[in-house]
């Protein structure tokens, strides 16, 4: 088979894939996580060496890390995954716990997402490594994901730090090859947990000690990193000299492949004697890195010159062709001839709600109330676009209750409520729906309760009845958790019937109590409701008034034009789950359910 | 060898990706290095998708540079048109003649493409156009093998043993799902007839 016979047997991962494969091969036993993208595969990866990895969906970062760290000063190796707003949620016990430090060796990883393919922003989360005082460990490919996972946890263990791995959207979603050398998933002994007040308990008079211990431990750190065969020098032409790092690497050596790079897998703290050295021995350093100038700020205050280009390179997502335009300004190559531009004329393919979601529903009744909506993260933010138009605000997780609570109190009148989704609520929604009922704000909280994880890709959370290792789990009800807070008024309707959700939800906004609505309809793709039942519309009765297509439903397709401007509708019968919505809305009894 | 790139597009739920991974897999079978890219999270079922899958002896950046894709293999003409311009000059194109109508069209938020075939024959002047959903549903009876009509297809114009292929095949269709195997490789066998 081997046709091209210089390469040993190696397995083809995607980052997160190796990431999984290294904490296995490195004694980790305890992993946790609340999915993210781009980071969500790494614990259902780790799922698969649930026989060694004690592994688990948090219902947050903060209950995720919290967790590790548990398991970490009970002397476990222990890990937890983030995309990088997760991090945000999970700073409060990183800031303290890089005092407290590691026993059992202590990995999390952050996959940050440069240029937003599915995150509300952009975040170098380096910078919080650099103001937590702890190791960055930056992968630039699977084979180094595998074994940067591994050399993390040493690491963790001879520092007593918690030590932070930054993946990105590419390099977590990336495959190629990795050999695994030796693998077999492993479990440690634990470090015998012995109480030690001093260091587990950071009140002020032993905190200040701590902060001095994290100090010194920087200046060692520094040391073993200019030491660590994570950082490299590749030498080539002396004219142009790299400093780089993570994915940025990788396209450092397609585009300027000649020249001496210094690659920094171990990026914090930042080796500087080891650039300095490097600086000497080039003409010219050039750093290249994705997102922030993380590299090139601190190399600037080490007092060296850094070439100065228009390029830009420090926003979005680094690649590639912008690093041959880099090229192009600095020697001038021939730029390469202009290529066809990309034809902006054609109609797109925006992410849509699935056929048969019942999110849609939903927000159609609340446009049709004409209620501000205050929505938050989840498949349903897509409620905010044409023809739905029914949301006003996003900020972060848990977000919506409190932004109407605040809307409220200073002085906005009309129909308002917070929407979000049950895995949302069980993050961050608990908080705010307590706060609401405690102050008497009058919040109609609408939980979209489809029983899923679903942005992410379908993963269990306290409402599914089930683990990330697949086990049978007791189910927590969201309407007896607002009983249990106190509100009067829990209601709970499906979103298959529009007249019920527009009752409900007019009569909950239009009251002046705390309220909480479970518009519930499982998940189309979760549940494999796809192929449930399907409707169709019968063209004699089909008036072409065009009703239903005010719902967006992607089954629903353009028939024949009656009148110009006015088409009947046409069910595509391969995307309908037969959730009956359009018929709901048809004066004319056109739409009929066949099976 | 050169690095070769090719890049793979559709809609999601097209099977893009697991072709992308068949490739990848049978690249590496033929000992080659190779990485593979793709971008999840907010492209759902009915988004574009986009694989992009560069193998040859030494493989650096994870992504295709504009304009640079040896091959480009479109399971969707309105997707081989708005991507026709990251196929390189002398670049081959396989496109599935298949359309899926865009939710902003169905819904009327946008105009259809009035032309598509002469849009496309424009646009991609040289490509192999595949009837594979006719192939998939007509000769091998499952909709769903769509993928492999055009991963055979594919395998005409890429420097990869067939065995390599098939093997890859293999190894991605196993325990409960080795039972659609032989309707996979009849599909991709007929994929590789229609080129």
């Amino acid at each position: 088979m081997n046709t091209n016979n210089n390469q040993p047997q190696k397995v083809f991962l995607s980052g997160n894939e190796a990431i999984a494969h290294g904490a296995a091969q490195a004694g980790c036993t305890v992993a946790s996580a609340y999915p993210g993208t781009p980071s969500t595969e790494i614990l259902e990866n780790i799922a698969k060496f649930k026989e060694t990895i004690n592994c688990e969906w948090a219902v947050n970062e903060k209950v995720a890390m919290e967790t590790a760290i548990g398991a970490s000063i009970g002397g476990a190796r222990s890990l937890c995954a983030m995309k990088h707003v997760g991090l945000n949620v999970a700073m409060d016990p990183l800031m303290t716990f890089c005092y407290v430090g590691a026993t059992g060796g202590f990995v999390f990883i952050s996959a940050d997402d440069p240029g937003m393919h599915s995150s509300q922003n952009e975040q170098d989360n380096r910078n919080l490594a650099k103001f937590a005082r702890i190791p960055v460990l930056e992968p630039s490919d699977s084979q180094e994901a595998y074994d940067m996972t591994q050399a993390a946890f040493e690491i963790s263990e001879q520092f007593h730090v918690p030590v932070m791995i930054r993946m990105t959207t590419r390099t977590s979603h990336s495959s190629s090859l990795v050999d695994l050398g030796d693998f077999k998933p492993k479990t440690r002994d634990l470090i015998p947990y012995v109480k030690n007040i001093q260091k587990t308990i950071p009140v002020p008079a032993f905190a200040r000690g701590q902060r001095f211990a994290a100090q010194e431990r920087t200046a060692a750190m520094e040391k073993a990193s200019a030491a660590s065969s994570l950082n490299r020098v590749e030498s080539g032409d002396k004219r142009l000299g790299f400093v780089t790092s993570a994915v940025a690497y990788q396209y450092v050596k397609e585009i300027f492949p000649e020249f001496s790079i210094l690659k920094l897998g171990w990026s914090n703290p930042l080796p500087k004697d080891l650039i300095a050295d490097f600086a000497k021995g080039v003409e010219k350093l050039v750093v290249v890195e994705e997102l922030d100038p993380f590299l090139e700020d601190q190399i600037k205050a080490m007092g060296l010159t850094v070439v100065k280009h228009e390029t830009e390179l420090n926003m979005m997502e680094l690649n590639a062709d912008r690093l041959q335009n880099l090229r192009n300004e600095l020697l001038g190559d021939v730029p390469k001839a202009k290529k066809a531009a990309p034809d902006t004329t054609l109609p797109t393919r925006p992410p849509t709600l699935c056929a048969g979601c019942g999110h849609r529903a939903v927000f159609y009744v609340l446009h049709k109330l004409g209620a501000i909506v205050n929505g938050d993260i989840g498949c349903y933010t897509l409620g905010a676009f044409a023809p739905l138009n029914a949301m006003d605000t996003t900020i972060c997780m848990g977000a919506s209750i409190n932004v109407s609570a605040g809307m409220k109190k200073a002085g906005v009148k009309g129909r308002m409520c917070s929407v979000l989704g049950d895995s949302t609520f069980f993050h961050s929604g608990l908080t705010g729906a307590l706060s609401a009922f405690y102050n008497g704000t009058p919040v109609t909280t609408v939980v979209l309760d489809n029983r899923i994880t679903a942005m992410t890709g379908q993963q269990d959370n306290p409402g599914t009845g089930r683990t990330l290792k697949g086990d049978p789990a007791p189910v927590t009800e969201i309407a007896d958790v607002a009983k249990a807070m106190g509100y009067k008024t829990v209601v709970k309707v499906s979103c298959d019937d529009l007249p019920g959700l527009e009752k409900t939800l007019a009569e909950a906004m239009d009251s002046n109590e705390p309220a909480l609505v479970l518009a519930y309809a499982p998940c189309r793709i979760a549940a494999k409701l796809t192929k449930e039942g399907l409707c169709e519309v019968d063209p004699a009765a089909c008036k072409a008034c065009g009703a239903c297509f005010k719902l967006g439903c992607p089954a629903m397709t353009r028939g024949a034009e009656v009148r110009p401007g006015f088409f009947q509708m046409k069910i595509d019968a391969s995307l309908c789950s037969g959730c009956k919505q359009c018929q709901q809305l048809c004066k004319f009894g056109a739409i009929k359910r066949i099976k | 060898m050169k690095t070769f790139n090719v890049s793979l597009v559709g809609v999601g739920g097209q099977g893009i990706i697991l072709t992308a991974d068949m490739l990848a897999k049978a690249a590496a079978l033929a000992g080659y290095q190779v990485k593979k890219s793709e971008i999840h999270g907010m492209s759902q079922r009915g988004g574009s998708v986009t694989s992009q899958v560069r193998f040859g002896d030494n493989v650096a950046s994870p992504i295709i540079q504009e304009g640079t894709s040896d091959v480009l293999v479109a399971f969707d003409r309105l997707e081989a048109v708005r991507t026709a311009h990251e196929l390189a000059e002398g670049g081959k194109a396989v496109v599935a003649n298949v359309d899926l109508v865009p939710v902003t069209v169905s819904s009327g938020l946008q105009p259809p493409v009035a032309d598509l075939a002469g849009r496309l024959a424009a646009a991609l002047p040289t490509a192999t156009v595949v009837d594979a959903m006719t192939i998939a549903r007509e000769q091998v009876g499952n909709e769903r093998t769509m993928n492999m009509v055009l991963a055979g297809a594919l395998s005409k114009v890429l420097p990869l043993p067939e065995e390599c292929w098939l093997e890859a095949m293999k190894l991605m269709l196993t325990g409960a799902k080795a039972k659609l195997l032989p309707a996979n490789e009849k599909a991709f066998a007929l994929g590789r007839a229609a080129v």
